[in-house]
């Protein structure tokens, strides 16, 4: 018996909701809201109406036990037929580029003919669980059969057992938050606070000019009265970047990391068409770009000396290796602004001959890239990084760029995550 | 979004009220719904001198499964049925003389008329009139109608279709369209036809099945209404508007089964984007319906050139811009294409604080008839709908005695609904409409503005 010849699968467009900044302007929605709300742009923009895709994939960082089916519970709430199966992944802020991965992945095998991949997170309806002792005074209480037993669980209920537990942004462990272990590879590749503020002001300047020529037309659909990402500033400069105080790595004098040129909390989602380029013709649906490969790679940032967020400077190489493609081959890099100080201190550890000899194994460097080619219309810096919705907000967005830019040419994602790890792909018009 | 004092009025208790105290009191119009008879009972037809369309006429009523009544003598019988239609073929007067056979045949069926009735009355154009005389005669009909129109009551309606010798194929869509509820608050209307290949065969629960309509200002009011109609009669609809209507955009779309294209019609790559999106994702269009509007009224000599601009960009200059592209781009304006675009009453009437908004509306009115022969050649059409005090968002937000006294000046007593024109719209890019050119069809039941 043989199988189907591996095809490479078709992004075919997205849709985003504007991100909001944290308790802004989507405080009072969930995560289920507005992954449903996104699906429902996406049906609106494709015709999809009734319409059965071949799986829905999406995740959530911060999710409510009560979330356990999420993107299933967002399918039946949406404009999509209501026998499209779906499932949760979660990589943390590499979910949305998994999921695209794995939808394309099913493609490419001809499992599925078309899937939507997606990912949405909010941390101002985010989950708050009891403490464990309170947990396990309730769980006790519920086994408990005599009176005896249950007032012996109530009795082990102190005042101090009632705070709850929030999420919180730090490594398990290292009790570390990210912005702290940023820090430390900021410091160790000794990025400036200038040039992380000049990353900054170009991500907003990029952003705000591709809302302004339309390029977000068909990408965002507006959502609970925001039409742009809330947390962008056309208008900052570097001078008002300069007066902010550092908020990560303080203990040290020369601290560069500020709530400036790191991503807020933000709230969000987003979700992208993939299919066959038969699903695609048969529907006609233009083909943005396709996926041509993926790459995961994580470091070892407990034990090993390397920093929480470089993975995708390993995984990067190794997927560039796989394609017989240099660094250079490519048209435009979206490197996720997790930090201003992430992006250059992977930019600079591919310049750095020690670097790609010692750790990655490397005769030469892998070399530096046209600056004008990264993030060209805007990222997380500007645009703000609700954890799961971002890999489907630079999937989609690309795309349309590569298409635009006209056939053969070639992007590169590459997206760090919390545990150390990294979730690059390559695109192609 | 309702007629509240419609209802009001029909109610019990709101309908001795309005009676006691002489105010008026609006009828329940008839509007279309799928599945509707063309009429809810029979119809007269009659002739004034020798009239060339009875035949057609009588041809379309019987293919709808309508009765056809004799005319009904001046002391003729009071039992039988009531005619919910009176048409009369005009088309044969050649003198003042023969004006009294129409008045003969009118007056004894209209007495007989229901409630929600029609009287349709076909005439030839006075222009291409041989004699002074039956140029009058031809002209008179007009007065008869709209004098007529302002006396019938109970949501009754009656209009005056011009039909030019060898455009008897267009009479056919036209008469349904006035005969049916389609038209409920389309009232002392004159239309002229032209000349058209007529397809024959159309699908009347679903004229445009298979079509693809374009509607600019989908997301709310009128647009919403339109992509609704449309869509109801079985086109595949984009819904168009500018990004930051995104949200109410995309639940019109999928309301509709149709796709949203958020696009600012007034952006310099509209056109182009407009072009591409429809070439690439459904390989043409057929119908094309200018919707978008803004107002922002101001005194002219305090409004400024910010407002001024705005106002003609969008209900203008964008018409004009999208429509160019579309007949430049090859193949994209599909044979038969229809443009239909929203003009105004008060872009026939004025209005105090609107020159802007009228200048716009009557610009929108000079470019359809300059286009219609250019679309005609093409077997095109191209026809502006100029709505009267519709009911929606917008005036809803008047004040109070504005608006209730704003919606009653009209022959209907009432406010139109964004069903009225998104109906006349939509007939309009149905295939039997084809001998509709370069028209402006007001939806306004008549109104006393600009009449």
């Amino acid at each position: 018996m043989s199988s189907p010849q591996p095809r490479r699968a078709a992004v075919l467009g997205g849709n985003r909701i504007p991100f909001a900044r944290s308790n802004g302007a989507y405080a009072q929605a969930s995560n289920q809201d507005m992954l449903t709300a996104t699906l429902d742009g996406l049906v609106a923009r494709f015709g999809l109406q009734g319409a059965q895709v071949g799986e829905v994939v999406a995740g959530a960082v911060l999710k409510h036990s009560r979330d356990l089916n999420l993107t299933r519970e967002a399918v039946l709430g949406s404009r999509l037929s209501a026998v499209t199966p779906a499932y949760d992944v979660q990589q943390a802020c590499g979910t949305g580029l998994e999921a695209a991965v794995l939808v394309a992945n099913k493609i490419a095998l001809g499992q599925i003919e078309s899937g939507i991949a997606g990912g949405v997170d909010t941390t101002s309806d985010a989950p708050l669980a009891v403490g464990d002792d309170l947990r396990r005074a309730l769980l006790e209480l519920a086994g408990a059969k005599t009176l005896q037993q249950r007032l012996r669980a109530l009795a082990r209920i102190r005042p101090g057992s009632l705070v709850p537990e929030a999420p919180r942004n730090a490594e398990p462990r290292t009790g570390l938050a990210m912005g702290e272990h940023q820090a430390i590879t900021t410091r160790e590749w000794g990025i400036s606070r200038e040039d992380q503020d000049e990353l900054a002001v170009r991500s907003h300047r990029n952003l705000a000019a591709a809302y302004d020529r339309g390029f977000l037309d068909d990408l965002v659909t507006p959502y609970l009265g925001l039409t742009r990402d809330q947390n962008l500033r056309p208008d900052t400069t570097v001078e008002k970047l300069a007066t902010l105080e550092p908020v990560f790595g303080r203990h040290d004098p020369a601290a560069t990391m500020t709530a400036g040129n790191s991503t807020p909390l933000t709230d969000g989602a987003a979700a992208v068409l993939l299919a066959s380029d038969e699903w695609a013709a048969e529907h006609g649906l233009p083909v943005l770009a396709h996926l041509v490969d993926a790459q995961t790679a994580a470091v070892d940032h407990v034990h090993g000396g390397e920093g929480l967020l470089m993975a995708p400077a390993y995984a990067v190489p190794v997927l560039l290796a796989r394609n017989g493609l240099t660094l250079q081959d490519l048209d435009f890099y979206e490197i996720h602004e997790a930090f201003a100080a992430t992006v250059l201190a992977t930019l600079a550890a591919w310049e750095s001959p020690a670097f790609c000899k010692e750790k990655l194994g490397l005769d030469a460097p892998l070399g530096a890239i046209d600056r004008d080619r990264l993030n060209v219309n805007g990222s997380s810096l500007a645009a703000g990084h609700p954890f799961a919705a971002t890999g489907g907000r630079i999937v989609a967005s690309l795309a349309k760029q590569l298409h635009e830019a006209g056939p053969g040419r070639r992007g590169l994602v590459s997206i760090c995550a919390a545990g150390g790890q990294g979730v690059v792909a390559i695109l192609e018009s | 979004m309702s007629d509240w004092y419609t209802t009001f009025a029909n109610s019990g208790v709101g309908a001795t009220l309005v009676t006691q105290l002489g105010l008026p009191r609006p009828a329940v119009l008839r509007r279309y719904e799928p599945g509707q008879p063309l009429l809810p009972g029979p119809a007269v037809v009659g002739t004034a001198g020798e009239g060339r369309l009875r035949g057609t006429v009588t041809a379309v009523l019987r293919d709808a499964g309508v009765t056809v009544l004799p005319p009904v003598d001046a002391d003729g019988a009071e039992d039988g049925e009531r005619p919910a239609a009176v048409v009369l073929d005009a088309t044969g007067v050649t003198g003042p003389a023969q004006l009294a056979a129409a008045h003969d045949l009118l007056a004894p069926a209209v007495r007989r008329l229901r409630p929600t009735g029609r009287v349709v009355v076909l005439g030839n154009p006075p222009a291409s009139a041989d004699t002074p005389a039956q140029a009058a005669a031809r002209q008179a009909l007009e007065g008869l109608v709209r004098s007529l129109a302002k006396e019938l009551r109970g949501g009754s309606t009656a209009n005056l279709v011009l039909v030019p010798e060898g455009a008897g194929a267009s009479v056919a869509g036209p008469l349904r369209f006035f005969l049916s509820g389609r038209s409920a608050y389309v009232d002392g209307q004159v239309l002229t036809l032209s000349p058209a290949d007529v397809p024959a065969g159309a699908d009347e629960e679903r004229p445009l099945a298979g079509r693809i309509a374009v509607v600019t200002g989908a997301a709310r009011g009128i647009g919403a209404a339109i992509a609704r109609v449309l869509s109801r009669d079985g086109a595949h609809v984009v819904a168009v508007d500018v990004p930051a209507a995104g949200e109410a955009l995309a639940e019109v779309a999928n309301e509709v089964g149709g796709t949203a294209l958020q696009l600012d019609v007034t952006a310099p790559d509209a056109p182009r984007r407009l072009v591409e999106h429809l070439r690439e994702r459904h390989g043409g269009v057929d119908v094309v319906v200018h919707n978008a509007g803004i107002t922002r009224d101001r005194l002219l000599v305090n409004m400024d050139a910010a407002r001024w601009n705005a106002v003609m960009a969008v209900n203008l200059q964008a018409q004009l811009d999208l429509t160019q592209a579309l007949l430049d781009a090859d193949g994209v304006l599909r044979p038969g294409a229809r443009v239909v675009s929203v003009s105004s009453q008060s872009g026939i009437a004025g209005n105090r604080g609107q020159t802007n908004y009228a200048a716009s509306k009557a610009g929108v009115i000079g470019m359809v008839r300059a286009w219609a022969p250019g679309f005609a050649a093409r077997g095109a059409t191209i026809n502006a709908v100029a709505p009267g005090f519709i009911v929606t968002e917008m005036t809803a937000r008047m004040p109070l005695g504005t608006r209730e006294v704003g919606a009653r000046l009209n022959s209907l007593q009432q406010g139109g609904l964004p069903v009225d024109v998104a109906e006349a719209i939509a007939w309009l890019a149905q295939p039997g409409a084809a001998g509709v050119n370069g028209q402006v069809l007001r939806v306004c039941g008549q109104s006393l503005l600009g009449a």
